[in-house]
This record gives C-alpha cells, structure tokens and sequence, in this order.
C-alpha cells in the first residue's frame, strides 16, 4: 500500500522528550506506554535542549512542548522551561503528580517574568475519583487535584487534558462533570482540552481490536490541508535523534536524523495513528487545528494591488 | 508622511464603525483598510457594507467573509471548544440569514491579502497570518523568530493582521514591525466598552504603530442585540467588556487577563 508523503512546511512546533519514557505513572491508555521501568527513551540534557532550541530558533519555531514519561522527573525541568521561554511559548505536559508547592512558586515566578505564555497541561481522565485512578493509579486524583488548587492560587491557569474513554451518549456529561469538580477544587475558570485515545502503545492492550482507524490514502488527501498533520510542522527531539511527531516515538521509520538540523525530510503517514491527526488536526497542540469546514478555505488566495 | 488606518474585525459593530470612520476622516488619513470579518457577534450584518463602500475603505476577506461568499455551514473561525462552537454556530447562522446576496456576492470578490509599498516599505495586510485566512496570531505565542520566518516568507517589512480581537505591536530587529490591529466588533476582553483600530504613520523608512480608541453607544448596540434576540452572552460582553464567549481559544497570558 502506497501511503501519502508529506514534505514539512515549517518548524511550528518543537517538542522534547525530555524524560523519555520514564513515569512515575503507568496509565492503562498511555500511547507511548511510559512507566516507572521504561527505558525505551532516556533523559534529555539541558545542553542538548539549549542547542535544539537555538536550532529551532533559527527555523523560526513558533512553540515549544516539552513531554516524556512525567518531564517534572527530570531535575533540571525548571530550568528548562525558563531557558526555552526566551525563545517561543512553551508547554509541559505532565501528570501533575510531582508539583509540590515550592515548584508552583518557581513555574508562576517563571511565566512572570516571560513574555510569551507557559501552559501547564495536566492530565486527569474521569471526573469520578475511582474511574480516573484505574486508569491513572490510586491516589493520583487527589494529588492532581491538590495541584491544580496550588497552580491556580498562584494565578497559574492549568490546561486540563482528558483523553477521550467515554462513549459518544455520555459526551453531554462529562465536560460539565469536570467543570463542577474543578471548580469544587478551587479552580473558578477550568480550561479543559478532551484528547482522543490514540490506537499505539498500552491503549491497544487496554481495548484490543477497539481501534480498527483506516490507514490515510493519496484519495483522502485531495482537497485536504497537509498543514494541519503534525508531520508537516512538528519535529520531536529525543536521547535516541529525532522523530517525525510525537505520536510515533515508538516505530524505528518515524526516526528522522540525529539532530533536529538534519530531521526536516517529508514523511509517508504510514501507521493507524496518522489517521487520528488526520481527523482531529495538531491535536497534540494546546488548541487544535479546526478541520472541518476547513477544506475550502482559501490560503494563499491572490494578492490584490493597491 | 503617510498615514493609513487600519480596522480589523467589524462584527457588524456599525455603531463602533461609524465613529471609527469618523474619526479617521478628522485625522485626515490618506487610506482606510479593513482586515476583513464584518460580520459576526453583532446586529444588523448588512449595515456596515454601504458605510465602508462610502468611504472607499479597501477591504480584504476574513473567515466569516470567505464562509459567506462560499456559502459553507460553518464560519471557519478555528475554534475546538464545544461551548465554543455552539456560540460561534448560532452568530453564524444569524448573519448567514441576514447578509443579502448581494453583500456576501461582494464578499467574495474580496482578496486574501492585500500588498503596499510605501516610501519603500513593504506593507502586507492579511486578516489572521499570511500563510492561513483563520491563523491565530495571538501576542504570547508569536515570538520573534516566528515573525521573521513569516516576514521572511511573505517579503514584508510590516505584517497587519486581526481575527485574535486583542491588539498587539511586536517592533523587530532591522525597521521590521508585526501589528495586530484589533477589532471594532467588540471590547478586547480588558473590562471597558471601547474598541480599537490602528494607525500607521510612515515617515521615510520608519514606521509609527498608534493604537486608537474607539468609545460608541455601546448600550444602543446591546438594544439592537436584544432587539434581534442575539445570545445574553454577547450582550454582556458588550456591556462589561470581558468575553464570555470563544475563552478556549486564548493562550495563557491572554486567558489570564480576562474575568472569565
């Protein structure tokens, strides 16, 4: 089968495994199947975080993500996140279970004194304590729910993320579910974000034969906008090189080059889970990209002289 | 010495443009563009074309005006929030029923973007980015590097956009500038009634950036709004000045100013 090739039109967002896949978590749906033993992807140093981002830089990156495994596992997260603020935006993708009170003064010190916006995304699955820790592990949503009341006493707005593991005919309740808890929790405004199970990594042992997403063919590309497929604006850096999107962390062709300066070739959406971008847009962003009723937008329409 | 004035998103907001164009016209500039969305939000959506087409304002499509032309179900505003879109349908299909066919014939023979050369300055106006018609060029999560790749790309010395609703000026190394003029359509989520257009002084090589303030009838609007049974929520904002509507889209800084 001959999958469609996406050439990358430009270095939007960069991302950093910058834990690898080591968690303190093991989420039954996690895509890349993190967890306390798994070493399939190390640590990042901050020398080589500082150097992909003066790299990034010079392409012009617009934002910057930063995920694992659990990125506040790593000691010179901070730091981090502050040094990549003098560049671009910046996100963290965390479970929020290791954000005690002295790190929520550094992270509301540090989006301070930035002039580009940090978002902090934390993840909680159900709104219902027992369904979301067994999902996410016992004790996890109290500790997350202590955190978004810290985050958010310290006028940090937390982006909750909730991957989607509920049926179609429960949708109408649950945003309002999680609206009600986090505001009980002490966080008036909540901004919630609903994420897609992806079919990769542990979800496809969580509910196997669940995930039957077609594959995305050349006839699926007519009329279709390739600028919204993570592939064609995002690069993920790595202790391993660099990877096609953060999806793909875990198939040996998503490997692109060693170093972000030599990872910028196209790429063939050859796996199930290129389906799920193709559907929802750079959903791995903190706002996705709108696709539908987008096909015909004009861009790029011709210019008019004055 | 040229001056230009530039309005961004009207959101049939013709009260707020017919003191805008007002204003202008005293200042004596010697050209008025919009950026495009005419409608949306607001009361009335055929007001405003024959106030603009008077005052030969220039005008280039937004998302509302390329979904109006064409005829789609939907305003490509590039929301995702489902409380979002459910807001951003019913303004939809509200100036969808009220724009003839006429106007929204003329809508599509708008362009995308529109190009300036002034005094050798390269001016590109464009109404969310150069490279997307619904981009989102918001002030927190556009840096520096960003801005020149997109100059860079587009062979600009200053960018104009809107479609955010909250204005901004980036000025950048070598006499390069990124403006987010604002929109008249309705309040910037700051706690006022007033709504903003822009001005751009050229002078030689350089390039003055002049936010302007735009204080109208705000509670003859929100009649109107009533009058037309258009949402509570939209009449609120117009009253207080804080968004209660399209919040998921901000970034953080942005979100954080806001009430709500």
């Amino acid at each position: 089968m001959k999958h469609p090739r996406i050439e990358m039109a430009h270095l939007d967002n960069l991302w950093f495994q910058v834990t690898g896949t080591l968690c303190n978590l093991a989420c039954t749906h996690c895509f890349n199947s993190s967890g306390p033993d798994v070493k399939t992807f190390g640590h990042l140093s901050i020398e080589q975080v500082r150097h992909e981002l003066e790299e990034g830089a010079r392409r012009g990156v617009r934002e910057v993500f930063f995920t694992g495994g659990e990125p506040f596992l790593h000691t010179a997260i901070a730091e981090m996140l502050e040094a990549s603020l003098e560049f671009a935006a910046t996100t963290v993708l965390t479970n929020g279970t290791l954000i005690n009170d002295r790190m929520s003064d550094r992270l509301a010190e540090i989006e301070h004194r930035s002039r580009y916006s940090l978002e902090i995304r934390v993840s909680l699955d159900s709104f219902d304590e027992r369904t979301n820790d067994a999902i996410r592990g016992v004790g996890v949503f109290k500790r997350v729910m202590a955190t978004l009341a810290r985050l958010s006493r310290r006028g940090l707005l937390p982006l909750v993320t909730v991957v989607r593991t509920w049926s179609d005919a429960e949708e109408q309740e649950i945003l309002p579910g999680f609206t009600r808890i986090l505001r009980e929790a002490g966080y008036q405004h909540p901004r919630i974000k609903i994420l897609p199970a992806l079919p990769l990594g542990r979800e496809l042992v969580r509910l196997p034969g669940a995930h039957d997403e077609p594959w995305v063919t050349e006839e699926m590309m007519h009329d279709f906008d390739a600028d919204l497929l993570m592939c064609s604006n995002s690069r993920i850096v790595t202790d391993r090189g660099v990877w096609v999107c953060p999806l793909l962390v875990e198939k040996p062709d998503a490997r692109l080059g060693d170093h972000l300066a030599d990872a910028a070739s196209g790429y063939e959406l050859a796996h199930r889970a290129c389906y799920s971008c193709y559907q929802y847009g750079t959903f791995c962003s903190n706002i996705s990209a709108g696709i539908e009723g987008t096909g015909t937008l004009a861009t790029h329409a011709e210019h008019g002289e004055a | 010495m040229e001056r230009l004035a530039l309005l961004g998103g009207l959101y049939s907001n013709y009260r707020a443009l017919a003191v805008a164009l007002d204003g202008a016209s005293r200042r004596g500039v010697d050209g008025i563009y919009c950026l495009g969305d005419l409608g949306a939000f607001g009361p009335y959506p055929d007001r405003v074309f024959p106030m603009l087409q008077r005052a030969g304002v220039q005008t280039i499509q937004g998302n509302y005006d390329n979904s109006l032309a064409l005829g789609l179900p939907d305003c490509q505003c590039g929301y995702t929030d489902p409380r979002d879109n459910y807001f951003a349908r019913l303004s939809y299909d509200y100036t969808f029923r009220n724009t003839s066919e006429e106007n929204k014939a003329w809508l599509g023979t708008l362009p995308a973007t529109l190009r300036l050369e002034i005094g050798g300055v390269r001016l590109l106006l464009a109404h969310g980015s150069p490279r997307k018609m619904n981009e989102f060029l918001w002030e927190s999560t556009s840096p520096d590097p960003f801005l020149n790749y997109l100059l860079d790309e587009a062979q600009a010395d200053v960018l104009c956009v809107t479609h955010t609703g909250i204005k901004w000026h980036r000025a950048l190394a070598g006499n390069r500038h990124v403006v987010n003029v604002g929109v008249l359509g309705r309040p910037e989520n700051d706690g006022t009634t007033r709504v903003w257009y822009t001005l751009l002084t050229f002078s030689g090589s350089s390039v003055a950036v002049e936010f302007m303030p735009v204080f109208y009838d705000h509670l003859a609007l929100s009649d109107d709004m009533q009058a037309e049974r258009l949402p509570p929520e939209f009449i609120e904002t117009i009253i207080t000045g804080w968004w209660t509507t399209c919040l998921e889209i901000l970034p953080h800084k942005e979100r954080a100013r806001g009430r709500f």
